[in-house]
């Protein structure tokens, strides 16, 4: 089968490969650029594993196919630390013991950093909205959501 | 086997491209991918169009008409159609609402298609380019239409007179035990003069409650008033069994929020 040509900007650095035509998104990442930080769970859109940012809003690249997502800019989770610094809410998540086998926790920060982008303090409820969509076997939740919460009043410090 | 995924500007070349077998229209993928990927093979190639038109929103005082390939994150966001916002959240989690779209939830089987069972509840209408059909014509033949949905219209609900409620199991967001959406016209003395209700996972798509609708007419919206409602609202249906619940329970508990939805 033909390949076709896919381009877009992966966390700030430009990416252009020959691709089948139909691979999906998460396929694309893992096996042709090598970001193997979006997970394929469920592949039905069910556990939110493989969520990644496609130019801004939270989506899931397990049914997302590459090629429309030319010219886009996305975000995974391996582009959030600042060289050896982790992000506030890998930090977060660390620190309150938020991830235990780790397999949902790409997708579970990618969810969270969607949701402080655009609402910076949320209240629980939001938080637990913003991760609805995002299954998690291990930590029932409760510590992954203290995580967010924790993201949120950190970065607000560190504004004030 | 790999898909191979077509994108055309204009929604004609699209409809040309579909009526080769095999072939899919490819909206938010979280149906036609999602079924690629669990081994669907059925589905080998894929069409889009990103024709602007597929993607707008016109909000008349008459008419509403939603393109088919706006997603339910869009309507939650739109100024003017609060009264959706309701069912469109009731779809998927974040991601999967920026992702799915109108077009597509008319084709979602049960459990799925929350938004559709709004939309029928609305009488809304469905253009294929062919002129408009109702929803409930379009529903029946759904499993046949070859051609590409281009938008559905529906007269704009009076305030809050759109009720929607889905039942899942899972909190806040989880398939559907099943949903209602109901739009009732109430005299001034509160009698109900008209009344349309939709039900999903009634039926394997989305189905009218004909009979409960009936039983409403001349009621007023009390426990008495709507209980010849209630006994009626499993007419007609044949509900669906899977791993969220079984037809049987479906059918059992459908009276009870039919009722808490009627009396809210």
């Amino acid at each position: 089968m033909a390949k076709v040509p896919v381009q877009f900007t992966l966390n700030g650095s430009e990416k252009a490969e020959f691709i089948d035509s139909g691979t999906t998104l998460l396929n694309a990442l893992r096996d042709k650029i090598g970001d193997t930080s979006p997970k394929g769970g469920c592949h039905q859109g069910t556990c939110g594993a493989c969520s990644v940012i496609v130019d801004g809003e939270l989506r899931l690249s397990c049914l997302t196919l590459a090629e429309t997502c030319n010219g886009a800019s996305i975000t995974t989770t391996s582009g959030l630390a600042d060289g050896g610094v982790l992000h506030t809410l890998q930090r977060a998540f660390l620190d309150t013991f938020a991830t235990q086998c780790g397999f949902c926790s790409p997708g579970m920060i990618i969810a969270a950093k969607v949701l402080l982008d655009h609402t910076p303090n949320p209240s629980r409820e939001e938080v637990v909205e913003a991760l609805s969509g995002n299954i998690c076997r291990c930590t029932g939740y409760e510590p992954i959501i203290q995580a967010v919460l924790t993201a949120a009043r950190s970065n607000s410090q560190n504004a004030a | 086997m790999a898909l191979a995924l077509q994108t055309f500007a204009t929604v004609k070349d699209a409809n040309a491209a579909l009526k080769i077998e095999g072939t899919r229209y490819l909206g938010g993928g979280t149906l036609v991918v999602r079924a690629a990927n669990e081994g669907d093979v059925s589905v080998f190639s894929l069409v889009r169009s990103i024709d602007p038109a597929l993607s707008t929103i016109e909000v008349g005082d008459a008419k509403v008409r939603i393109g088919a390939s706006v997603t339910m994150a869009a309507i939650t966001r739109h100024p003017d159609l609060g009264a959706l916002a309701k069912a469109a959240r009731a779809v998927g989690g974040p991601a999967i609402r920026n992702m799915a779209t109108v077009g597509g939830n008319l084709f979602a089987p049960a459990p799925y298609g929350d938004f559709a069972v709004a939309l029928l509840a609305l009488d809304a209408s469905v253009d294929t380019g062919k002129g408009e059909l109702p929803l409930e014509t379009f529903l029946a033949g759904r499993d046949e239409t070859r051609a590409l949905v281009t938008s559905v219209s529906f007269t704009p609900p009076k305030t809050d007179s759109l009720r929607f409620l889905k039942v899942s199991r899972v909190k806040p967001k989880g398939v559907s035990v099943l949903s209602i959406a109901a739009v009732l016209e109430q005299a001034a003395d509160g009698t109900i003069g008209s009344a349309r209700i939709a039900l999903g996972c009634l039926a394997d798509r989305p189905m009218r409650a004909v009979a409960a609708e009936k039983a409403l007419i001349g009621r007023s919206l009390t426990r008495d008033g709507i209980a010849a409602a209630l006994a009626a609202a499993s007419e007609g249906t044949s509900p669906i069994t899977d791993p969220i619940a079984s037809a049987w329970y479906r059918a059992e508990v459908l009276p009870v929020h039919l009722g808490r939805l009627l009396l809210s």
